[in-house]
């Protein structure tokens, strides 16, 4: 007991320098004022929280959390077919496929992000082709909408949904397989009541990985969203950055941080069954 | 009720199951055995439909099931890791079959019970398998399997993974329930006691080819080849004109008229076994030793390094093959 408490003990001090401290100081912050130069004033004020519940940032907040769970939803549903094919195939094939799922990360995350700009824009690859095909006579406004923004999110956070669901497949014990079907279990029974439960930790790990790191992403938003679609990440950036009010940028992160721990908790009783809370902890 | 008809099975060229014809009896328990690699396994994975014959067919009941996959065959495989669904209560992992089946849930219910009473799991219906046992798990595979009332029920080396005195007491459990249920059984062991000791019929395989089928008595008392006489049970080897013969430790007699003894030989090591004991004897002129069973009313002492002779009656000649 004692030895396994001094082995955490760097562990803990990470986490408390780079994590928990961070976060103490943001919250304090975020019950402060500022003022006109956007200096921080130390009183004790509910100011930024009440800017909060303005339509405007309400509308956001909650457009926030659609495309976040649309991102997850459709990266899962992309991503479970792609790792059961990857999981399944001969070892060669293996490792081509995992290589092709992690080689995007060789290059620039700007670079790959503006190459959808060169494609969706009005006059871009995709927009030129439909229109030299004959199939459209004006270009689509493609870029600059929420469907771009969610399709640079899926590209974007597939991998850290196919990597999971991969090892959590190809872990799973074959022989599991052969006596369901053994018990006659049609291929499709098996995977439902078989694979897909046995994998669970998989999508359960995918699925949180891709949310949280959808909610904090800024970038794909600024450069396929354009000024209108702007998500709660891009307005805590505009709070902390541009508008120097760091007040409201905290009170903006903590209620995130907040309803994003509620989401992740209620998500994960959710794909929790009797099962995982006997086991103590997850399969 | 199941026959293998010229069923053959090649992997990557190389053959593992030679060509092999067998009638498996209604309510039997037939046994294959044989060391590791014999072939034993694939020819149980054929039977379940986890493997195809490179050549052949299998019927079972006169039906010809050569060609259907696992799911639709009327017959459940134990395995020999158990294959439990680790997410599932032992009542959840007996359901699943019956539920596969679509039966209704009163029926479900009822053949439940039967099943965990018969392999005495009832307290522990709403368990997972991480918190059993290994004898535990075993039951729960087989009452998982015996739920179904499957027609034969095949087992692959079940008790393996168990130590020595579980696997004592679950031979003695599977011999009965097989009795009282009456389902044909198919089991897969490279124990030749617990062949010996559950099986109507034993199948001696090495090498993918048969060697020996008969009973117990049969595969004892008269082997066929030189693999099964020594492979079952232990045995002694001789060679005369250039026939082979063996004669079981049992039928040899120790003698100090080493004049009249068909072989002479010199006391290597004396075995105390509590109800035997066994004496081993350098032979003079062969390079092997034979070894000679006492039971516990023969009270003549024996010392290491003492001549002695070795008999036997004609009769206890068992002539085998190559």
């Amino acid at each position: 007991m004692k030895k396994s408490g001094f082995a955490l003990l760097p562990v803990l001090l990470w986490l408390s320098i780079f994590l928990v401290i961070p976060m103490l100081i943001v919250v304090g912050i975020s019950f402060m004022q500022r003022d006109a130069d956007g200096n921080l004033i130390y009183t004790f004020s509910l100011d930024a929280y009440k800017v909060f519940f303005d339509s405007l940032y309400l509308g956001i907040y909650w457009d926030t959390i659609v495309l976040s769970v649309a991102t997850t939803v459709i990266c899962l549903l992309l991503s479970y077919p792609l790792a059961y094919y990857i999981a399944r195939s001969g070892p060669r094939r293996q490792a081509w496929g995992l290589a092709l799922i992690t080689i995007p990360f060789w290059i620039n995350f700007l670079i790959r992000t503006y190459a959808w700009v060169l494609l969706l824009r009005t006059q871009g690859v995709v927009n030129s082709l439909l229109m030299n095909l004959g199939w459209i006579s004006e270009p689509m406004q493609m870029l600059y909408t929420k469907g771009a923004v969610l399709l640079g999110m899926v590209y974007t956070f597939i991998p850290f949904m196919v990597l999971p669901i991969y090892v959590a497949i190809e872990q799973m014990d074959r022989r599991l397989l052969e006596a369901a079907s053994d018990l006659g279990a049609s291929p499709w029974r098996s995977f439902w009541h078989i694979t897909l439960p046995q994998t669970k930790s998989g999508i359960t790990t995918g699925a949180v990985l891709v949310y949280v790191s959808t909610t904090g992403m800024f970038v794909v938003t600024d450069i396929l969203g354009g000024a209108k679609s702007s998500m709660i990440s891009n307005i805590i950036q505009t709070q902390f950055l541009g508008a120097r009010n760091w007040p409201f940028g905290a009170a903006l992160s903590v209620i995130f941080v907040i309803t994003s721990l509620i989401l992740i908790a209620l998500f994960n009783r959710a794909m929790t069954s009797r099962y995982e809370s006997v086991k103590g902890g997850r399969a | 009720m199941i026959e293998l008809i010229d069923v053959q099975k090649h992997f990557a060229g190389q053959v593992v199951v030679h060509p092999l014809n067998l009638t498996i009896k209604e309510g039997e328990f037939l046994t294959l055995l044989g060391p590791s690699g014999c072939g034993k396994t694939t020819i149980l994975r054929m039977i379940a439909g986890f493997e195809q014959p490179t050549e052949g067919r299998i019927v079972l009941d006169g039906a010809d099931l050569t060609a259907l996959p696992p799911n639709r065959r009327d017959l459940n495989l134990v395995f020999q890791h158990y294959a439990l669904f680790p997410h599932m209560t032992v009542e959840d992992n007996i359901a699943f079959g019956l539920k596969m089946k679509k039966l209704p849930q009163t029926e479900i219910t009822k053949r439940i019970e039967e099943a965990v009473a018969m392999t005495q799991l009832t307290p522990l219906v709403k368990r997972f398998p991480h918190q059993l046992s290994g004898g535990q798990q075993q039951r729960v595979a087989i009452a998982r399997a015996i739920a179904n009332k499957p027609k034969v029920l095949l087992l692959d080396e079940p008790l393996g993974a168990l130590d020595l005195q579980l696997r004592k007491n679950l031979q003695s459990e599977l011999k009965q329930l097989q009795r009282s249920l009456g389902i044909t059984f198919v089991y897969v062991t490279h124990d030749q006691e617990e062949a010996m000791m559950l099986s109507d019929r034993i199948v001696i395989m090495n090498n993918g080819q048969v060697e020996q089928i008969g009973t117990p008595r049969e595969i004892y008392a008269t082997p066929a080849t030189l693999f099964a006489a020594t492979f079952v049970g232990e045995n002694n080897i001789f060679s005369q004109d250039g026939r082979l013969f063996a004669v079981r430790p049992e039928k040899l007699r120790a003698t100090r008229d080493t004049a009249a003894a068909k072989r002479t030989g010199v006391v290597q090591d004396v075995l105390y076994l509590g109800s035997i004991h066994k004496v081993i004897v350098q032979l003079d002129n062969e390079p092997m030793t034979v070894s000679i069973a006492l039971d516990f009313t023969d009270e003549r002492p024996w010392e290491i390094g003492e001549r002695l002779g070795v008999d036997w009656g004609p009769g206890d000649e068992v002539n085998i093959g190559a």
